[in-house]
């Protein structure tokens, strides 16, 4: 990256010319890639150091990358949580039910059903497996990628579709863009469109649970690009001065819309050692590695619940997919990242774990996968019958000046009004209101 | 400025308690956090030593550092964390020091606060106050004396608070904490300390000899969405809020002027119904606000009296406002809307 200064020095001055450095990803469109530069270390190497240890002792954890699961399918080192096979076998059933919910939603905007959608292919281990490892009353902060977390504490599908359908069954009256759920009942809390918003907003809930003497954490799930943000800052100051009882996982994976991680500073350092000046403790995790993941949430939880303070943890993996239905990656990425990310499908090596420590087969695979596809099916099937976007089964329409205060101010009911009589103007009085 | 206490009394007559609006504020909060659990008073300096205009004197050492406690200066991260705790249950009351300051933490105002009950469909509300004085009149220039009360007003979702007495803001800050909506509550803080007649030249009133500084001991509450007649007449309707109120009433007082003046005390919700009655009786109106003029709140009010009383209207309706330069250091009075501006005004208004 040899960078070179845009205009020739003033003449007459002999000091050297100043270089702005414009970072480059590693490949572009049509172009060779090459992971080589990446060390993802060996599974099991990583040291696994008590949940109280203090920050500054574990910086090393913020440059490696904790792996379990090794090339030979097999766990190895402090870090396997040696989950029961039960477990296991659920794990790898909600990161395939996410995948082929993601399937059938991609192919529902394609054929106009919503106006967007958001896939998470290849980091369905840091929001299923992740999530698996709090408890079920932890409050989750999630940016937009973190459907596994609903999946993985029950929410019904029929709910996440009614939202991106943004159809009379949206239990968000059709207010949200596609995606941005929210569940109370599930302590999965209401996702912002703006970025990185839900990083203060969380330390500020862990905070609240720990001025009240309560025992629940919050965590929160950002993106590499999003860690840029002030908000994320303000984020680790606040937990840190607090010492709140928060956990911020920050998804890396590799790029924010076309701008690839260098955009956010990775060039220079990692994500998790931004937790080191702040005096997080950080830790840095392989993403597609579902154990790994699972471990290190567990780790940070411990270490919160028992007053130990924030952690940060960066899940090293990467965006397979486009970021959202409205983005095409062919034009900015060379097509060959995807299958050669040396840290391979997080389903995939849980399946092969599961298979080598036998405790599953490729026929189970098979039928597993097969289940999940028919069950989005059918309830897709069933959540259309409340209506799909802009087919008017929508919220009756008053609901729009609704919920904007506790109660509704004079203005906004003249506004109601107002917006009613255009309604009658323009469709009768059938359906002002529908 | 330097004590650790609570501040005291400033004056008591005829068993009357007369307080400034500094213990006001100081007053309310100490009786929130008293009745409710969940309030928690959080911000740059409110902790030990009580805030730099001495607001939260005492209450940290009254109700513990966990109910009271100071945040780092990140604004974002103050008002951040306070959509956060409002969404676990507490009721945040956030400070912004200064009303200049607020603008870090406008996102999270502005996206987060102000749609968190809307975006959820109720799920989730964020039941804070942010506290902030606002205004100008003390020379604390460009970086210390604004008021930005429109940007809030433009916001949906946010209730917009302006104190122009002791006695309204104790009670209107009780209701402001116990509202279930983001409340911005703006802190006048040239008139903390006593009403101000417009005339920086002149002594200053304390608020010892002002009626509205009678202020009850313990809980009360004024409604949001009230506006309070603060004298009435048949000439001319003044609409005011904050500082300006105290200013207008000089001005009429001097001039002779028989204005219905009405102090707004919220902008949103506005009391529409007492701001129309006012303008049919006079048939004419004067908006008044020290905000710079384009696009200010005094465009709105103008607006709103101009559609819905236009056939009462014996006169254009006019606005005195600061100008829309920064508020210059040196020449803060010369930017503040004084009683000359105010009084060409009313005079032009009169004249039609
Ligand atoms: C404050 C803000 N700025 C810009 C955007 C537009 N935007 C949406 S997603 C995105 C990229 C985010 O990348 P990253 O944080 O890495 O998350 P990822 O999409 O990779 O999961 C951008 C710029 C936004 N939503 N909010």
């Amino acid at each position: 990256m040899a960078d070179q200064a845009d205009k020739k020095p003033h003449t007459g001055d002999n000091r050297p010319a100043l270089a702005l450095h414009v970072p480059e990803p590693r490949s572009r469109p049509g172009g060779p890639v090459n992971f080589a530069d990446i060390d993802i270390g060996k599974a099991g190497d990583q040291p696994r150091p008590d949940e109280g240890t203090a920050p500054a002792d574990m910086k090393d954890l913020a440059y490696g990358l904790v792996r379990v699961l090794g090339d030979d399918n097999k766990a190895y080192g402090p870090w396997d949580p040696k989950l029961d096979p039960d477990t296991l076998r659920i794990m790898l059933g909600h990161m395939a039910m996410v995948r082929a919910f993601d399937e059938r939603m991609f192919r529902g905007q394609r054929q106009g059903k919503t106006s967007f959608y958001m896939k998470c292919t290849g980091e369905e281990a840091t929001s299923v497996a992740a999530s698996m490892a709090l408890a079920s009353d932890d409050m989750v902060f999630p940016s937009y990628r973190q459907q596994g977390i609903l999946i993985a504490r029950g929410y019904p599908l029929i709910e996440m579709i009614n939202q991106i359908y943004s159809n009379r069954g949206d239990k968000l009256k059709g207010r949200q863009l596609p995606i941005m759920y929210s569940s109370r009942e599930h302590s999965f809390f209401s996702i912002s469109g703006n970025l990185a918003t839900q990083t203060p907003q969380a330390v500020g809930w862990a905070m609240a649970s720990a001025i009240k003497g309560d025992s629940r954490i919050a965590a929160t799930w950002v993106g590499e690009g999003s860690t840029a943000e002030g908000d994320f800052h303000s984020a680790c100051t606040f937990a840190t001065v607090y010492n709140a009882p928060v956990i911020l996982n920050v998804i890396n994976n590799q790029w924010a819309i076309s701008s690839f991680s260098g955009f956010a500073g990775a060039e220079r350092t990692t994500f998790a050692a931004r937790a080191l000046g702040y005096g997080l403790a950080g830790l840095r995790v392989d993403g597609n590695d579902a154990l790994a993941c699972f471990a290190a949430q567990q780790w940070a939880a411990n270490r919160a619940r028992a007053n130990q303070g924030p952690t940060l943890i960066e899940y090293f993996t990467y965006r397979a997919e486009g970021h959202s239905t409205s983005d095409d990656p062919s034009g900015y990425r060379s097509a060959q990242e995807r299958e050669e990310w040396p840290l391979g499908d997080p389903v995939m090596r849980l399946k092969n774990h599961l298979i080598e420590i036998g405790e599953w087969d490729e026929d189970r695979q098979q039928a597993m996968d097969l289940k999940c596809a028919e069950e989005v099916k059918a309830t897709t099937k069933e959540a259309e019958k409340n209506g799909i976007l802009g087919h008017g089964m929508h919220h009756p329409f008053h609901t729009m000046f609704e919920d904007v205060f506790e109660e509704l101010p004079w203005h906004l009911e003249e506004q109601a009004k107002q917006a009613t009589s255009e309604r009658i103007a323009k469709f009768g009085s059938e359906r002002p209101d529908q | 400025m330097s004590t650790q206490t609570k501040p005291k009394p400033t004056g008591e007559t005829g068993g009357e308690r007369r307080i400034n609006m500094i213990e006001a504020i100081n007053e309310a909060l100490d009786v929130m956090l008293e009745r409710d659990d969940n309030v928690v008073v959080m911000g740059e300096d409110v902790g030990y030593f009580g805030g730099v205009f001495r607001c939260t004197a005492g209450l940290q050492e009254k109700h513990g550092k966990t109910r009271v406690f100071d945040t780092p200066i990140n604004e974002c991260g103050i008002i951040g964390a306070a959509v956060g705790m409002g969404a676990y249950g507490l009721r945040p009351v956030p400070e912004i020091q200064f009303a200049d300051y607020i603008y870090p933490g406008l996102d999270q105002l502005i996206s987060e606060a102000a749609r968190l009950r809307y975006r959820s469909a109720t799920e989730y509300i964020a039941p804070m106050t942010v506290r902030s004085p606002f205004g100008g009149g003390i020379f604390g220039g460009q970086t210390h004396s604004q008021s930005p009360e429109s940007i809030f007003t433009h916001v949906s979702g946010l209730k917009t608070v302006i104190p122009a007495t002791p006695y309204d803001a104790k009670g209107l800050l009780i209701s402001c904490i116990e509202d279930n909506d983001p409340v911005i509550f703006f802190e006048p803080k040239r008139i903390y300390n006593g009403p101000f007649s417009g005339y920086y030249d002149k002594p200053v009133e304390p608020w010892k000899k002002h009626e509205a500084s009678i202020v009850p001991e313990g809980y009360y509450k004024i409604p949001l969405g009230k506006a309070r007649q603060v004298r009435e007449g048949e000439e001319l309707t003044v609409l005011t809020y904050g500082t300006m109120v105290h200013v207008a009433e000089a001005v009429c007082r001097e001039k002779g002027i028989d204005a219905d003046i009405l102090d707004l005390r919220t902008l949103v919700p506005l009391d529409i119904d007492a701001i129309e009655a006012s303008v049919k009786k006079t048939g004419r109106c004067l908006v008044v606000h020290e905000a710079t003029r384009t696009s200010g709140f005094g465009a709105e009010l103008s607006a709103l009296v101009t559609e819905r009383c236009f056939y009462h209207l014996e006169a254009a309706v006019e606005r005195v406002t600061g100008f829309d330069t920064p508020y210059p250091h040196s020449l803060e009075w010369a930017y503040f809307p004084g009683p000359v501006r105010i009084g060409e005004a009313i005079d032009k208004i009169l004249k039609d």
